[in-house]
């Protein structure tokens, strides 16, 4: 059967797609048209709907009206099975992979190749070892998924879309995790894809990356597409102009509040895990009043545990914390919170929240010991009530009022809840855990801002985060966590991110501009 | 926000009359295709129901079975399967009546003796508890897991102390034994009824109590605040400086604490023994009541009740020829459709509050965190 | 019953590859059992710890345990907490008894079957549908199953030929097997009370001899349910589904047929254990379970969510049960088995520098080594408490080899991931 060629060449073409959600538009009205053989940006801030619309195309989530054409035949995806006969395979931002299987059971899952019955080991084996070896994936497939680290498992994830012989890849964020060296690994490999005539549409909100790596860009802003362009047109900014309808803001500090008096002083901190292994070990620094310590670091290199042993949360084998000139070494996370550490966690959802209590409740946790929230043994709801007014009026939290539940806010409002719940007079010190991400560029912008009025307030910020732009822009100096160490100190005004990414990843630290610590 | 409050008033009542309903249809089913007449059976319950020995009884029952739910709920607020009520109230009754019955309690004033054996419970309830308790602080062991286990346990304690050359006696004119008799100083008198020789456990008073503070505690305190909270987000919790393995210490031994006085209404109040066929089974019931009431104090004196008829209502079945087991089936149903029901509602009130938000500030603000489509419900 | 993993540190901490212990070695382990067991018989005199009739009764004993328990594997390895595993084996009594009394044992075993499969349903209509709490759903389960099997029983019972209100009227049972020649011989080399070759005979002769055909079907379930999860792409599937629905599904898995699958299985395993109650004890009666289910559960958490582990500790706890009907010789003998096991475990809690639950161990197998010493006879009463405790000190002092699946008891909510 022939078609008008330049039918023939599109791959995928979204028509009218409209997705709602209770109180939400997520979609309205999107038209998509993506080439064959082509790198498809997508590209909007948090919340725009990008998300949406992928799990719309890949059959997760039903659209209430507009057809979606694959290879010129219209198509209605029941279920990413759908999606997946029809050559879509898409690579999770978080990634879908089960911890205690091995690769091999998480490539073929939903797809094995069966031998009387049974599932055929030895041909799944060949399998994945010839894709792996004709991509350059690497991918060994009787390892336990939960012995790979973060670059290894992204490489299962693409082999499993691969295995299934997808024509049409969709990556969503797939660098949010990747330092700058491993991106363009990646931007190689999804070259080496399009050689071979696979369509990838990229979803990013890098636009940077997007600059570098897409043929064609399609931007989204509050569910609609608004515009389509090339590469070769646009800059930087002006696809931010498209994006947000403004500049976007920038992570940046002004004159120094750096001051002499320390705050909190760590020294020579270890931490292990409940097997006994070192998760952390001789980490040593002093953040002063006024000043921003950033910590950049591949995920899953002792962030998270350095966050929860400053915290309390997680003991600590050796090594001192002290805040205030106090140990707290022993302390547990109440008494660090009454002596005025303040923390924005890495999963406002899981940590931050309690998603199904009301809005002043949450202002209560992390605070149910002390004024307003408490009176001795009992809850002051009078004054933590009015405590809430006040923190939804000053930090700008768009919510009817205060007896709504957390998980019916945004992510950006909920995430300046916690912000303006954590920023109390008494504070001295915070720790600051991505403390941005997912959220619209409004409320990045305000928390940026509060960020920065904290640090002029005097108080002490760890700021840990993935976004290494926010890291060099927000910190006052930069220290690089690898397996569970600091290996390497920066001066933001002068590092380049590649530097940072070079001492991340371990690939000559000792030859960054800071040198080992 | 006065429509909120209203709403969730007629969407909290929703869902048991649903359940209810449900299970009056379901029994109805039953009896129709066993060849029953499920009104005339309905009716003889209802008129059952309404004569007074039936009415005293049926608050008995639900005094005991209070109780019961109250220890349930309690771990239920932070996330905690308390099923071990069983094996610590029975283990409780069992031992704290051997107490009050010992002939060196015989000469002791009663408010004193009374109190000790009041107290003697709570603590056994939440010793046996307390072993759950440690097991899930110490070595992470599910309490779901240890608590069967312990009622099983406790099964055969309570078995090898109920002996002659034991704890036990042998009650006068039967083959049945049980613990000595406590005598008149060391029970609890009841409340007359007009027209019944029964009496209202005078016990009913404590339970009253123990809902009013279960209430304040829960919502007018820290230590409340960080159980449920404790209950909505372990992680969040944490990281708000709750102390878990406290909380879990703590809720799990004031459930057993509560749990130690399920038996004494009848104990003090009735049997004034602990022989081979005090009641079992009551902490299955308290399970059963703290869903069905939602874990609110109100909710499960009102579920409490409505089991309590149910149950002394049955009674009359046997004689119309039905079995009385319908009841049990009907409670079992009550149980799985009130949690289906509940589950459902809470879905419909996020998502209209969801749609509240959303249209209060414009629609086009981000998605939600976690939109729960309606179409995932097959 | 909330999930509270910490986030997988992937970059820098690497879990040990768990140690797989080779059919050779499960051999030398289980030889060394037995030659501690057999040390003790020659210690005590106790012959009973290890005769032949001892372990064929524990083996009928271990047959409903190691059904639930199965049927607990099924579930849970699909991500569903199944504690409604009694109320399903109540069922599967009530149906054997029904139509085994009318139509046969084999009737018998089908009907039980179905009914647990049925309360099986029941448990994935309001957990995977309906998303509710699979402890709460698991506990109105077995409140609903007894009411009903009594009121099925007032009914249909009372007026049958030597049936009864609470009871059934007599059901034949399945036949039995002997393997022919083997059993004497066996039988005369176990008279002969050698250390460790007479134990051997008769533990082999106990599995030979009068051997139910249900018990031969079920450990063939056994087999098949280890080649069906582990070797077949239903099983990676399903398993899947208890490790990483939301992966499953984004891979075009249908997450709730394969639990739905699971849990009707797994009730249907339940079933069939509480057939087997009822057939080979001649009839349904009322309470016939005694607990088995949560026993079943139990076994399947000490075999650390594995059918070979699960059988080993229904057998185990097969093996007490036997031990309460047979003479008060050996049940005080166990106390000696059980406090050299605790010793064991205390070396190898502190070869592992585990010194806490070293010491706990050590403590507690002392303490049994001293009751054994210091007393003659064990109350009856507490013997069928031992499953429990010693269920309960396997979590409490081994618990850091246990691995649930990663996702049980969680609930799942189609399209939430991601």
């Amino acid at each position: 059967m022939r078609r008008p060629p330049e039918q023939a060449d599109i791959a995928i073409a979204l028509h009218g797609i409209t997705k709602r959600f209770p109180g939400v538009v997520a979609n309205s009205d999107v038209d998509l048209t993506i080439r064959r053989g082509t790198v498809h940006a997508i590209v909007g801030e948090n919340g725009a709907g990008k998300s949406t619309l992928m799990k719309i195309l890949y059959g997760m989530l039903k659209p209430d009206e507009g057809t979606i054409t694959v290879d010129g035949r219209t198509a209605t995806f029941g279920s990413p099975a759908a999606a997946i006969a029809a050559g879509i395979g898409m690579v999770h931002q978080h990634f879908m992979l089960a911890d205690n299987l091995s690769v091999l059971e998480n490539v073929v899952l939903g797809g094995e190749p069966r031998q009387r019955g049974g599932l055929d080991f030895r041909a799944a084996r060949a399998r994945i070892e010839q894709i792996s070896a004709t991509y350059g994936l690497q991918v060994e497939p009787d390892r336990l998924v939960e012995e790979l680290g973060v670059g290894e498992r992204q490489r299962v994830e693409i082999c499993k879309v691969l295995y299934r012989g997808a024509r049409i890849l969709i990556l969503d964020e797939p660098t949010a995790v990747l330092v700058p060296q491993e991106v363009d690994e990646l931007f190689g490999n999804l070259r080496d894809l399009k050689a071979e005539g696979l369509t990838i549409l990229f979803i990013s909100h890098k636009l940077d990356e997007v600059l570098a790596v897409a043929d064609e860009i399609t931007v989204i802003r509050r569910g609609s597409t608004v515009a389509s362009v090339t590469p070769h047109e646009v800059t930087a900014p002006q696809l931010a102009e498209l994006m947000v309808g403004s500049a976007l803001p920038v992570p940046e500090l002004r004159e120094s509040t750096v001051t002499d008096r320390p705050v909190l002083e760590v020294s020579d901190l270890a931490v292990t895990d409940p097997d006994g292994r070192h998760v952390l070990s001789a980490i040593s620094f002093t953040i002063h009043a006024g000043e921003v310590l950033g910590i950049a670091g591949v995920e899953g290199n002792g962030q998270a545990e350095l966050v929860d042993a400053l915290m309390g949360v997680r003991p600590i084998s050796s090594g001192t914390v002290a805040l205030s000139g106090h140990d707290i070494t022993r302390s547990s996370t109440r008494s660090r919170r009454e002596a005025g550490m303040a923390y924005i966690p890495e999963d406002r959802h899981r940590q931050g929240l309690l998603l199904e209590a009301s809005i002043w409740e949450n202002r209560v946790l992390g605070h149910q010991t002390v004024a307003p929230s408490a009176r001795g043994l009992l809850l002051n709801r009078r004054a933590a009530r009015a405590d809430t007014q006040r923190i939804v009026r000053e930090y700008d939290v768009r919510t009817p009022g205060i007896d709504v539940v957390a998980s019916a806010l945004s992510g950006g409002n909920q995430q300046k809840l916690i912000v303006g719940r954590e920023m109390t007079g008494r504070s001295v010190a915070l720790i600051a855990a991505h403390p941005t991400r997912g959220v619209d560029v409004g409320a990045q912008a305000a928390i940026w801002e509060h960020m920065r009025a904290a640090r002029r307030a005097g108080l002490a910020v760890l700021l840990v985060s993935a976004d290494l732009e926010e890291l060099i822009g927000m910190s006052d100096s930069l220290a690089v966590i690898l397996r569970g160490r600091l290996v390497a100190r920066f001066d933001p005004k002068t590092v380049k991110p590649e530097q940072l990414g070079s001492a991340m990843t371990g690939a000559g630290a000792s030859a960054g501009a800071g040198g080992a610590v | 926000m006065s429509r909120f409050s209203r709403r969730s008033v007629l969407l909290g009542l929703a869902a048991p009359v649903a359940a209810l309903l449900f299970a009056a249809l379901v029994s109805a089913i039953i009896l129709g295709t066993t060849g029953h007449a499920p009104l005339d059976a309905f009716q003889a319950m209802l008129a059952s129901a309404k004569r007074p020995r039936t009415v005293v009884n049926s608050i008995d029952s639900a005094t005991t079975y209070y109780f019961s739910a109250v220890a349930v709920a309690i771990g239920f607020r932070m996330n905690l399967f308390n099923i071990g009520v069983d094996g610590q109230y029975r283990l409780a009754a069992m031992l704290s009546a051997a107490f009050a019955g010992a002939t060196f309690m015989d000469g002791v004033p009663a408010v004193l003796r009374v109190a000790a054996t009041i107290v003697m419970a709570m603590c056994v309830g939440a010793m046996w508890a307390g072993v759950a308790a440690l097991l899930k602080v110490a070595r992470g062991v599910s309490e779901v897991i240890s608590t069967i286990m312990l009622n099983a346990v406790a099964t055969a304690v309570v078995s090898f102390l109920l002996n002659p050359h034991r704890l036990a006696v042998s009650v006068a004119g039967s083959n049945n034994i049980g613990t000595r008799p406590i005598g008149s100083g060391g029970q609890v008198p009841g409340f007359g009824y007009p027209g019944t020789s029964s009496r209202v456990f005078g016990l009913i008073l404590l339970a009253a109590l123990v809902g009013v503070l279960y209430s304040l505690v829960l919502t007018r305190t820290r230590f409340g605040f960080e159980l449920k909270a404790t209950g909505m987000s372990e992680p969040a919790a944490v990281a708000a400086g709750v102390s878990v393995k406290r909380m879990v210490a703590s809720a799990m031994l004031l459930s057993g604490a509560v749990a130690g006085l399920v038996g004494m209404p009848q104990l003090l109040g009735s049997s004034y023994s602990y022989s081979l066929d005090f009641p079992t089974g009551l902490g299955f019931t308290g399970i059963a009541i703290a869903l069905l009431g939602r874990n609110s104090p109100i909710g499960m004196a009102f579920a409490a009740l409505l089991w309590g008829v149910l149950d002394q209502s049955a009674n009359v079945l046997d004689i119309t020829g039905v079995p009385k087991e319908i009841v049990a089936i009907m409670q079992g149903v009550i149980v799985l459709s009130v949690v289906v029901a509940y589950e459902l509602v809470r879905r419909y009130r996020l998502r209209l509050e969801q749609r509240d938000v959303g249209r209060a500030l414009g629609t086009t603000e981000a998605p939600p965190s976690t939109p729960t489509p309606v179409a995932a419900m097959v | 019953m909330s999930a509270t993993g910490t986030a997988v540190c992937a970059g820098t901490v690497l879990r040990a590859r768990r140690q797989r212990i080779s059919p050779l070695g499960y051999t030398g382990i289980g030889l060394a059992v037995l030659a501690a067991v057999s040390a003790v018989r020659v210690a005590t005199g106790a012959s009973d710890l290890t005769s032949s009739g001892t372990v064929g009764a524990a083996l009928a004993a271990a047959v409903p345990i190691a059904l639930a328990g199965l049927g607990g594997l099924w579930s849970e390895r699909a991500g569903v907490v199944n504690i409604g595993l009694e109320g399903q084996m109540v069922l599967g009594t009530l149906g054997a008894g029904w139509a085994g009394y009318q139509y046969g044992p084999w009737a018998g075993v089908l009907m039980g079957l179905l009914l647990g499969a049925l309360g099986g349903l029941v448990h994935a209509v309001a957990t995977v549908t309906f998303g509710v709490d699979h402890i709460i759903s698991g506990v109105a389960v077995n409140l609903v199953a007894p009411g009903l099997g009594l009121f099925l029983a007032k009914l249909v019972f009372r007026n049958a030929p030597g049936g009864g209100q609470k009871q059934s009227p007599p059901v034949r049972d399945v036949r039995h097997l002997t393997a022919p020649y083997l059993t004497s011989w066996l039988g005369s080399l176990e008279r002969r009370q050698w250390f460790l070759v007479s134990d051997l005979a008769a533990v082999l002769r106990g599995l030979t001899f009068q051997i139910s055909t249900l018990t031969i079907v079920a450990v063939l379930l056994l087999v098949a349910t280890f080649v069906v999860l582990w070797w077949t792409p239903f099983g990676l599937r399903l398993r899947s589904c208890g490790e990483a629905p939301y992966a499953a599904e984004s891979l075009g898995v249908n997450v709730r047929r394969y639990k739905y699958a699971a849990v009707i299985v797994s009730g249907a395993m339940a079933g069939l254990g509480g057939a087997f109650l009822a057939v080979s004890s001649g009839q349904f009666r009322d309470g016939q379970t005694g607990g088995r289910g949560f026993i079943g559960l139990a076994s399947m958490i000490f075999g650390n969510w594995r059918p070979g582990g699960l059988a080993m500790g229904a057998g185990l706890f097969g093996y007490t049960d036997a031990m309460q009907l047979r003479g008060s010789d050996a049940v005080h003998a166990l106390l000696l088995l059980l406090g050299i096991a605790l010793l064991v475990l205390t070396v190898i809690q502190a070869r592992a520098g585990r010194v806490v639950l070293a010491a706990v161990a050590g403590v507690l197998g002392a303490a049994f080594v001293l009751w054994f010493a210091a007393t003659d006879e064990v109350p009856p009463e507490l013997v069928g408490a031992t499953p429990y405790v010693v269920t309960l000190l396997v979590l409490a002092l081994a618990s850091q080899r246990l691995r649930m699946p990663k996702a049980d008891g969680q609930i799942y909510r189609k399209g939430d991931g991601g």
